[in-house]
């Protein structure tokens, strides 16, 4: 059983120190750090199971096929989808969304059309919008969001009644702004118009349980290593019905059914949108990830400790003069972009490097975001479950500490 | 000083510092001290952008020497700019051909010039190198 008091003890990494001091860390919402039983996992198939799957009748390529599926049914099962076919995997949450903005395009969108996207997006669903725009002639139209971060439902109902938006494509919790997205409104408002609706689940997967039937969302898009599993995993969740009729992105093995020089068969769901050697190993350790992170949302202590988090941070920085907050409606996350006058986030974030802090800064891949809050990069500290509650109070302190020597 | 005898003259006061936290002091510092360069100075051509602070380079070429002034909006990159100038500013070409930089690296601070921080001082040091083989 993990508990409060004894998560720490499943991720070696977190135990060191750096300068000298301990580490504290909070990137989490850029990367998410390993437990034991993923590294143990990811060791044991390097040593005793790895080879290519699905193909080969021989008896490795078996441990290993059922190894990599068993990875797609804790994927299902995570999500709570109906079909295991339902789950594509792909090399991250940008990954997925570039295929979508391929394949969903393709089958659904004609010149002209219109693919929403909200203002609190990350680049990985704002390029390749752009790109798709590029080749196909359709349009990216912006959903705003009120000051507090919360997404404008009034003006999204109103974007979406144009007939040519055939898509909306929405963070679940940005960021930068940590604030949770009302996914079952904003997907009732969209199919209320005839909108399918894909979620950047990147964020919101560590931090909101989803359901993809409950909510009813069409698409779903996450990467595995926020959450406990490697680089280079990730997911697209899409209903059957749709998935069906849009095409492969990318060519190759695996992907098809028959081969010919004239004409070639797709084969049918999941494979047609795997194509070539997949990141096997890494598909395959999403089933401890997963299970790491099912305890973790299943245990109220954690719960309760998030909350505390939220409530000491929020409450500590808000006392800190000159600071604003960037996302200060609820429901929020354990994640906190702030600036702070006359003091830049460059310098914060070297000096509370060499105080043992991590953190983030700069424009966090959201650029249009920061900007359109007047600023040009912003500090922020993430939270996973494995931090306590006296790390954040290290991490106030320190940052006093270091605005003191900046200002 | 010469060039070298200068950079020399920085690691060594960068040596007697134990504590990180003091040799950030220090160039904290360093960038209050440092001339701010007069906004009309610091127009876009010669802004140099980057995801965490931006810098800005005037450079002239006078009596067969370089000279520098530089900004930044960040505190710690303007103390890095300091010491950049110190060694740097009012030099001929070809000293400045000659040397490698490499005194950062002595001082602890290769992370700050690493290529992928993009905090400008990177194109800053290749600005100024540039502007050297310019003049040689």
């Amino acid at each position: 059983m993990i508990s409060v008091e004894n998560i720490r003890d499943n991720f070696p990494i977190l135990s060191q120190k750096v300068y000298g001091k301990s580490l504290i860390y909070l990137d989490n919402a850029a990367t998410s750090q390993r437990p034991l039983s993923v590294i143990d996992f990811q060791e044991s198939f390097s040593r005793e199971c790895n080879a290519n799957v699905h193909r080969a009748v021989h008896s490795l390529s078996g441990i290993a096929t059922d190894l990599y599926e068993s990875g797609r049914e804790a994927v299902r099962s995570f999500l709570d989808a109906e079909y295991k076919e339902e789950i594509i995997f792909t090399s991250g949450t940008t990954a997925s969304i570039n295929l979508m903005a391929h394949s969903f395009v393709e089958a659904f969108c004609a010149r002209g059309d219109v693919i929403v996207i909200s203002q609190a997006e990350h680049h990985s669903n704002i390029v390749p919008w752009q790109m798709a725009a590029l080749r196909t002639g359709i349009e990216v139209k912006v959903a705003p969001i009120n000051r507090d971060g919360s997404i404008d439902l009034e003006e999204l109902r109103e974007i979406l009644k144009d007939k040519r938006v055939k898509l909306l494509s929405i963070t679940h919790i940005s960021n930068v702004l940590g604030v949770v997205n009302p996914i079952q409104e904003i997907v009732k408002i969209a199919h209320n118009q005839g909108v399918k609706v894909l979620v950047d689940g990147a964020q919101g997967v560590v931090h909101s349980l989803i359901s993809v039937r409950e909510t009813d969302v069409d698409f779903y898009a996450f990467s595995g290593h926020k959450i406990y599993a490697p680089t280079g995993i990730g997911v697209l969740y899409g209903k059957r019905e749709l998935l069906d009729i849009m095409p492969p992105f990318m060519g190759g093995g695996d992907m098809v059914d028959t081969v010919t020089f004239e004409k070639t068969i797709y084969a049918p769901l999941p494979l047609k949108f795997e194509a070539g050697t997949q990141n096997i190993a890494a598909v395959a350790s999403l089933k401890p990830a997963l299970e790491f992170a099912m305890q973790i949302s299943d245990n109220d202590e954690f719960v309760n400790r998030e909350r505390q988090i939220v409530e000491y941070v929020t409450k500590e920085l808000n006392v800190i003069e000159g600071l604003t907050i960037l996302g200060t409606a609820t429901p929020k996350i354990p994640l906190f972009s702030f600036v702070i006058d006359g003091v830049h986030h460059e310098d914060v974030a070297q000096i509370l490097d060499k105080m043992g802090v991590a953190v983030r800064s700069g424009l966090v891949c959201a650029e249009p975001l920061i900007n359109s809050y007047g600023y040009t990069g912003i500090i922020r500290a993430s939270f996973a479950p494995y931090n306590t509650l006296e790390e954040a109070q290290i991490f106030i302190k320190s940052l006093h500490r270091a605005i003191s020597m900046l200002k | 000083m010469t060039l070298k005898e200068e950079e020399i003259a920085i690691v060594e006061e960068f040596a007697m510092f134990d504590e990180w936290l003091d040799k950030y002091e220090y160039l904290i510092d360093l960038g209050k001290n440092l001339p701010i360069i007069p906004e009309d100075s610091k127009s876009d051509d010669k802004l140099i952008k980057g995801c965490q602070s931006r810098v800005w380079l005037d450079s002239k070429f006078e009596d067969g020497k370089l000279f520098f002034q530089a900004d930044s909006d960040a505190i710690i990159t303007k103390g890095i700019i300091a010491l950049l100038i110190r060694v740097y500013n009012g030099r001929e070409p070809q000293e400045i051909i000659d040397s490698d930089f490499s005194f950062i690296e002595k001082i602890g601070l290769k992370d700050n010039l690493s290529p992928t921080r993009a905090n400008g001082l990177v194109s800053m040091i290749q600005q100024i190198k540039l502007f050297a083989n310019e003049y040689r």
